[in-house]
């Protein structure tokens, strides 16, 4: 590796958890899994779902594990579909505060990237990710996204 | 008659809701030597029911021989009735519920998520002999479990709590419960990491609790100095007795993987003792892990208490047409079971009922069992998910409860445990062989295991009866069975 995602972060990795899945009717698991090593290896803790997650397990894994986040990939085109809603279900199971990032190829056909984003950032997800994101890139984000929460919380 | 018993012997007792039943059995050859019956006696006093049986043990034996152990178990006194609370419903709270039922207990409520004051209520109304309390792997959830130990903590409780949730906060849970005056047990989690099941742990301190203060408080320890232990309660035993029959000793083969159905007069209890992994290729297995053995109770249906519910369930019309009556007979039959749930099947056409009653309780107590799969359609082809255990592969199916053991055609009643080509989303077992537990000694072959376990074995296997239809023609025949 050329790059290192974050030498020091400002938080600590290891008590940060992170659910990981594919989310609907969607086999693709290998770049989440491929995802979840790398986050392992950089000192999350991972509770890995799987493929073919239904919206509410990520929600149903997440309270039991108490997770922080959660990191959603959807390669099928259909993520629009299924990722639609989910920041309220997630209000609605009390996690109201929880990190939600999504990653594949979200929508059917060639679309302007930047207007995917939008959309997804719109539907309550804290980051979206277009096809060809490298994992270090999602670390960097965790770390940015968590480091923030850190702060903020020492200050309130 | 005089006693004649060349071997070491061991006394087995079951202190039943109904019936105290005693059988003698020897620990060299696994036979049994003798059995009895007295009424149970537990509301009064415990002896009376056990001299009863004892003095009736005696009269077939012509003596009581000396015996090496002497082992109860028990389902009196209501059973051992446990309310278990957990977090998310499909995860921990199932891991809590699977944990109290292979305990053997009866469970009267079943809670998730924060414990309102009416839940508070309600399991106070229940009043429960344990509670078991879990929430949270390992590290993960501690808010929701340490909210509703400060509420049971606050609660009119009598019997014990255990807990088996989040670690981390074991230590500040049993606090707050012992500050509200609750006697603690702390387990192993039952959910330790997300989609793990643990429930040896909560089921151990299940029993240990059920030994240390359940006997007593239901007046079983009346009669403690005339036997060694009441080891579990019957349920578990009969679980117990079914795993060994699956696994068999380190000398002596066992059946292979199995299920039991226990019809009952109130309500069937269903025992698998298989891994249930999927018997096709391709198939996605998901949802929280099956345990090993694993035992189901439905409490809607029973022969007797429940005979209306079976019926409602199955439809009348259904269980007429299978019975060979008309929907006004069923109806005045049923009405006769309900004034009189004693009532023991006389006529052909009470007999011809009771079997259309079972059949339909046992095809929907093993069809909650088993697992489902379904088919996802997705963008690379259809995808099989199942859900639960795959029990098609099974290989016996042994019946046990007054329907199965007294009537007249058990096969025909087991027959309807069995996958239906109509329905394969249903994984039912494909074509098991049929054996009946005749002489009720399941519970036994479980007490027997710790102590005995050769002997255990070869009582279960030695009093089996083999009642599988014979394809090759004419009517099925009672046979010895065969392993290994």
């Amino acid at each position: 590796m050329t790059e290192c995602a974050s030498a020091q972060p400002r938080y600590d990795r290891s008590a940060i958890t992170l659910v990981t899945g594919v989310i609907g009717a969607d086999t693709h698991i290998v770049g989440n899994r491929i995802l979840s090593m790398a986050l392992e290896k950089e000192g999350f803790k991972v509770v890995a779902l799987g493929a073919l997650t239904p919206a509410d397990e990520f929600v149903k894994a997440a309270i039991e594990t108490a997770a922080d986040g959660i990191m959603m990939s959807s390669l099928y085109g259909q993520g629009e579909l299924d990722c639609r809603g989910f920041r309220d279900l997630c209000v609605e199971a009390g996690l109201e505060d929880i990190l939600i990032y999504v990653g594949g190829n979200l929508v059917v056909g060639k679309q302007d990237w930047a207007d995917v984003e939008k959309r997804f950032l719109a539907m309550g997800f804290d980051r979206a990710f277009p096809p060809g994101t490298r994992t270090d890139d999602v670390v960097r984000a965790l770390d940015a996204d968590f480091a923030e929460r850190t702060t903020r919380q020492r200050a309130s | 008659m005089n006693l004649q018993v060349c071997e070491p012997a061991a006394l087995l007792i079951d202190f039943g809701s109904t019936y105290t039943k005693l059988r003698a059995v020897g620990l060299e050859t696994g036979a049994i030597l003798g059995a009895g019956q007295g009424p149970s006696t537990v509301t009064t006093d415990v002896n009376r029911g056990l001299d009863a049986a004892l003095k009736d043990l005696e009269s077939h034996l012509g003596g009581l021989p000396e015996f090496r152990h002497r082992l109860a178990s028990s389902s009196a006194a209501g059973g051992l009735r446990m309310v278990t609370v957990g977090l998310v419903k499909e995860l921990t709270a199932e891991a809590a519920r699977r944990a109290a039922l292979g305990a053997g207990a009866k469970l009267v409520g079943t809670f998730a998520y924060r414990l309102t004051r009416a839940d508070l209520a309600e399991i106070e109304n229940l009043a429960p002999d344990i509670l078991l309390l879990a929430g949270g792997t390992d590290g993960g959830n501690a808010e929701v479990v340490l909210h509703n130990a400060e509420a049971l903590a606050g609660a009119e409780l009598g019997g014990p709590v255990i807990y088996a949730g989040n670690r981390t906060a074991a230590d500040e849970v049993a606090d707050i419960l012992d500050r509200g005056g609750k006697t603690v047990v702390v387990a192993g989690n039952v959910m330790p990491e997300f989609n793990v099941l643990n429930i040896e742990p909560a089921r151990a301190a299940i029993r240990g609790v059920f030994i240390d203060r359940i006997v007593h408080a239901k007046g079983i320890d009346r009669a403690a100095g005339r036997f060694d232990a009441v080891m579990m309660p019957t349920p578990a035993a009969v679980l117990e007795g079914a795993r060994l029959l699956a696994q068999g000793t380190a000398s002596q083969p066992g059946l292979g993987e199995l299920l039991v159905v226990d019809i009952g007069g109130a309500t069937t209890d269903v025992h698998s003792v298989a891994k249930g992994d999927p018997s096709r290729e391709g198939v996605i297995v998901h949802g929280l892990p099956e345990p090993f053995a694993k035992r189901t109770v439905e409490g809607d249906l029973g022969m007797r208490h429940n005979a209306r519910a079976i019926v409602d369930l199955a439809g009348a019309a259904a269980v007429a047409a299978d019975a060979g009556l008309d929907e006004d007979r069923v109806e005045a039959l049923l009405a006769a079971i309900d004034a009189d749930v004693e009532r023991l099947p006389q006529t052909d056409e009470e007999h011809a009922f009771d079997r259309a009653l079972a059949r339909a309780a046992v095809t929907q107590a093993v069809a909650r069992h088993a697992g489902t799969v379904k088919v996802v359609q997705t963008v690379t082809g259809p995808a099989t998910l199942q859900e639960g255990k795959d029990l098609g592969r099974v290989e016996t199916v042994i019946g046990t409860g007054g329907a199965l053991a007294h009537g007249r055609d058990p096969a025909d009643v087991l027959a309807a445990a069995l996958a239906d080509p109509g329905d394969p989303s249903s994984l039912r077992p494909r074509a098991p062989r049929f054996l009946i537990d005749r002489e009720y000694l399941l519970y036994a072959v479980g007490l027997l295991v710790e102590p005995a376990p050769e002997a255990a074995l070869k009582l279960g296997l030695a009093h089996l009866s083999d009642v599988t239809p014979q394809t090759t023609g004419g009517a099925a025949h009672e046979r010895a069975i065969h392993v290994g």
